[in-house]
């Protein structure tokens, strides 16, 4: 079985878009990310600082969020699946951790940058 | 052919073995939702022996089941968000023609996590998780590749099966 012309296309279709969005995120985000914001249902529950350890309840406590060497991470959660859990540790700009289950979402920012996009938008 | 739905019935239990054999192996590599899709394995051989209605149904009765069984309801929704995509396009490509089996079922891969993003950026109400878009494209182009050639090789070997 070989790949045909059309199916080269494709794939260089693919790469092509991936490494535009992969090259947009390193452009746009990246540097200057300070602090992480915590968003439950898509309303913002809170915003906490990356360079002071802590841990964060999230939810009422269906998640627990560490902050620690200026890395936040998911260290419980009580969705029967755990991905969020098994996540990385997220420190770039944009980089995020998401409970589905939950609607959860952690996502790293620089705090000028939040106050930019509320004036944009 | 009278068979029909005893073939249906396999096609169904098939899928179900491999969403099951799927959820023995281990597979985080510390991005949610990147997973190898057995189970699509199944739909793309079913596209190419039975009939489109019958792939359509065999693919929402296939993520209800595995649903139920092995997931919960959050789970059902992103299945039939990526698993209805992904059988379009690959239903689409193959219509059009000049793509292979390969080229299909990295179609299939690749909209099946495009579906899903779009699903979890609507539930989660947050653009943020497009930035998952680079890692979800080439994830689902190596799964959909892998799977364009076991199905390529079980096509091979299921010459005589004709529905």
């Amino acid at each position: 079985m070989k790949l045909k012309k059309k199916d080269w296309i494709l794939i260089l279709i693919i790469v092509c878009v991936a490494g535009g969005a992969f090259l947009l995120h390193q452009v746009v985000g990246g540097k200057g990310a300070n602090c992480v914001t915590v968003k439950v249902n898509g309303e913002i529950e809170g915003t906490y600082s990356l360079s002071e350890d802590r841990e964060v309840s999230i939810n009422g406590g269906t998640n627990v969020l560490q902050i620690k060497n200026g890395k936040a991470s998911m260290v419980s959660a009580d969705c029967p699946d755990q991905l969020c859990v098994h996540q990385k540790a997220v420190s770039m700009n944009h980089e995020n951790i998401i409970c589905l289950p939950n609607k959860v979402v952690v996502e790293v920012e620089s705090s000028e940058e939040s106050e930019f996009d509320a004036v944009t938008n | 052919m009278k068979n029909r739905v005893a073939y249906f019935g396999v096609f169904t239990a098939l899928a179900l073995i491999f969403s099951y054999v799927e959820t023995l192996i281990p597979f985080h590599i510390g991005i949610p939702g990147v997973k190898l899709g057995l189970a699509n394995l199944i739909i793309v051989i079913a596209l190419y022996k039975m009939s489109l209605k019958e792939t359509y149904l065999l693919s929402v009765v296939r993520v209800v089941l595995s649903g139920f069984i092995f997931g919960n309801y959050f789970s059902i929704i992103y299945s039939l968000a990526g698993g209805l995509l992904s059988l379009t396009a690959m239903a689409l490509l193959r219509k059009k023609g000049g793509f292979s089996i390969l080229g299909i079922s990295i179609a299939g891969g690749v909209c099946h996590n495009i579906g899903q993003l779009v699903t979890a950026m609507i539930v989660v109400e947050t653009f943020s998780v497009i930035y998952y878009v680079p890692v979800l494209l080439i994830a689902g182009l190596v799964t959909g590749l892998l799977i364009g050639i076991a199905a390529d090789g079980m096509l091979k070997r299921l010459v005589n099966i004709i529905f």
